[in-house]
């Protein structure tokens, strides 16, 4: 599903010289396998989130999801195959605070090139117990209410995998537990890959798969 | 959720400066629709109002536009008087053959703040307006043997709230020293709207205008009133009479058309000392060309500007708000809206915020015209309405879509080059 070969990247130090973040020889995720990954503060998790949805392109390396070596494809080509193939699950939840709960999701969709399916959006805002709150606005949303759409937004187009990148971050832990079954259950049920970012060790130990990044990321 | 809903919902999300930036939008295009729609129709008008039937005016010697305002849109101060000989001269005389039809009008007398024409029957008889009779939506017109018969303009009669059968009398002269004349005249029609300064002329038979004793020249004024208490009316006689000024329709021979007939009798009668003719429609474009459209052009230009600065305002707006929206333009490329996407929506922001304002300045101007229309018309005999269009404002819509996209470039291709990642790691 998720196949990464000798990707690198590096950032450019205020000096001019290069700062090696990524250096990874080969990381893989199975479809439909979910995945932990933890690290450090600042050793290269969102980097390496954003070089497999193809927000950054690594230096060098290959990116290979559902068959496809992303670095390959331009930025357009990218942009699209992230709207198709990926969920982004975000820190900040990330709504727009413009748009209802129902437009967030379908906002989504607006991008892909599949056409909005109206319907499946409110479905999934149902499924994550949303069903009544499809037209408020996510400043009238509880933080927990917001995450649970960002969930819904993320798995709008069918995608092969999901990102979520510290999901429960900014949820108290009393909903932490049900993010995660959340987030899980629904990848369970839509047989999407999950790779999901954190740092709360009571979360990792649920996965049967943890990842440390420094364990397999030589720039780390 | 198509392109057009996601710009509008930015728009909204910034109520306020959105609402400040459609309203500085809006007031350019009001201003400019006011300019063009005004001038334009006022300019047709007049054009249209300077041949009601008839291509020549004769009136006293004197100025050649005040003729033309006082005869043809009842405006300015009133002019000198010519002998009833002159126009009889015109219908059986020396200038017959020239001649089509001649209507004699006398002007003077004011009606409230409207101007009253002693005229012939034939006045609605024979001339016309656009190519159209004139039609009455009430009544008829009157006799000649009905001496103080009268019609209104459908103006006059709404705004005076005269109806067939009423009876009014006319003032001599306008203003604080206006005297009231003891003659009832009896209203016996009244017009459907014309769009002309006839709307607005108290429209008398001459015979009775003649028969006011303030306007006989024929007996000392002593014996006139005597005469009117009594309620003895005999017509005037005809060499006493005068006339302020003669419509005239040349004459068309053989299928040639009555303007070929102008110049001659044009030069004829300014050759001599007693009249001068004038043609209205040259007159006017006289002034238009003269004038007014040196006046059209400085306006216009003003209010373009207006528009432009007002374009300016919305680039400042959207702009500033460029840097509290980097995180959500990256939000919406992280989840596939490509740059060319982000940069689009950007750009129909600033078009649907420009049109949304234009158009509320469209129908604004539109309605400030209808609310000025009264003013309009006293001021220059011309009325006009909401639904009066000028061909320049087809340029209105394409040219607001052109400046949005101009001066939507520039934060436009700020979204383009937003950096998807970093912009995504800043706090929303």
């Amino acid at each position: 599903m998720l196949l990464l070969k000798d990707v690198k990247k590096s950032f450019r130090e205020p000096d001019g010289n290069p700062l090696p973040i990524l250096d990874i020889r080969e990381f893989r995720v199975a479809a439909s396998e979910q995945v932990v990954l933890m690290g450090r503060s600042g050793c290269g998790k969102t980097t390496l989130l954003h070089c497999i949805a193809g927000i950054s392109k690594p230096d060098s390396g290959m990116v290979e999801i559902d068959g496809l070596d992303i670095t390959r494809l331009s930025e357009a080509g990218r942009d699209l195959f992230r709207a198709d193939k990926l969920g982004y699950v975000f820190q900040t939840f990330n709504l727009l605070p413009g748009f209802s709960a129902l437009e967030n999701v379908l906002l989504g969709m607006s991008f892909a090139g599949k056409g909005v399916d109206t319907a499946r959006a409110k479905d999934l805002l149902g499924r994550v117990g949303l069903g009544h709150r499809l037209t408020h606005r996510p400043a009238a949303l509880s933080v927990g209410e917001q995450q649970r759409v960002a969930v819904a937004r993320a798995l709008a187009n069918r995608p092969k995998l999901l990102l979520a990148d510290e999901p429960t971050a900014n949820v108290d832990t009393a909903h932490q537990q049900q993010i995660i079954d959340l987030v899980r259950n629904t990848c369970r049920d839509e047989n999407v890959a999950l790779l999901l970012v954190t740092h709360t060790p009571e979360v990792a130990e649920q996965f049967e798969r943890v990842e440390r990044l420094e364990n397999f990321n030589q720039a780390g | 959720m198509n392109k057009w809903k996601i710009a509008w919902r930015s728009i909204q999300q910034r109520g306020l400066a959105s609402t400040l930036t459609g309203f500085s939008m809006a007031l350019g295009v009001m201003l400019v629709v006011a300019v063009l729609v005004l001038h334009g129709v006022i300019t047709n008008s007049f054009m249209n109002n300077s041949s009601l039937g008839y291509n020549i005016v004769v009136g006293a010697k004197g100025g050649r536009l005040d003729l033309v305002l006082n005869t043809v849109y009842y405006l300015a101060r009133p002019v000198e008087n010519i002998p009833y000989s002159f126009y009889q001269e015109l219908t059986e005389g020396k200038y017959k053959q020239y001649v089509g039809t001649a209507i004699p009008i006398c002007l003077g007398d004011t009606y409230q703040d409207f101007r009253v024409v002693g005229t012939s029957p034939g006045f609605l008889e024979e001339l016309g307006y656009g190519g159209n009779k004139y039609v009455f939506a009430d009544g008829r017109n009157f006799k000649a043997d009905e001496f103080f018969g009268a019609v209104l303009g459908a103006t006059v009669a709404r705004e005076t709230g005269l109806k067939v059968g009423d009876t009014f009398q006319p003032s001599h002269s306008g203003g604080p020293e206006a005297v009231i004349h003891n003659e009832k005249f009896t209203v016996l029609g009244i017009l459907a709207p014309t769009g002309t300064p006839n709307d607005r002329a108290v429209i008398i038979n001459m015979e009775g205008f003649y028969l006011i004793p303030e306007h006989r020249t024929d007996i000392d004024l002593a014996t006139a009133k005597q005469l009117a208490a009594e309620g003895k009316f005999e017509p005037v006689p005809l060499d006493k009479r005068e006339v302020t000024a003669v419509l005239v329709l040349t004459a068309s021979f053989a299928g040639a058309p009555p303007e070929l007939m102008a110049p001659p009798l044009i030069k004829s009668i300014n050759e001599g000392n007693v009249a001068q003719a004038v043609t209205p429609i040259r007159e006017m474009a006289t002034l238009f060309t003269t004038f007014v459209d040196p006046l059209r052009i400085i306006l216009l230009v003003l209010t373009v500007m207006i528009v432009i600065v007002s374009g300016i305002g919305i680039l400042v707006s959207i702009y500033n708000s460029m840097s509290e929206r980097q995180h959500e333009i990256a939000v919406m490329r992280a989840l596939g809206a490509g740059r060319q996407t982000v940069m689009l929506l950007v750009l129909m922001e600033s078009i649907l915020l420009s049109l949304a304002g234009g158009l509320a300045g469209w129908v604004v101007g539109h309605g400030l015209i209808a609310l000025l229309s009264p003013w309009i018309a006293a001021q220059t005999g011309v009325s006009v309405g909401f639904f009066q269009f000028v061909g320049y404002e087809l340029v209105i819509i394409p040219g607001l879509i052109l400046l949005a996209t101009l001066v939507g470039y520039l934060p436009a291709l700020a979204a383009y080059r937003t950096d998807v990642a970093k912009a995504l790691q800043a706090t929303p």
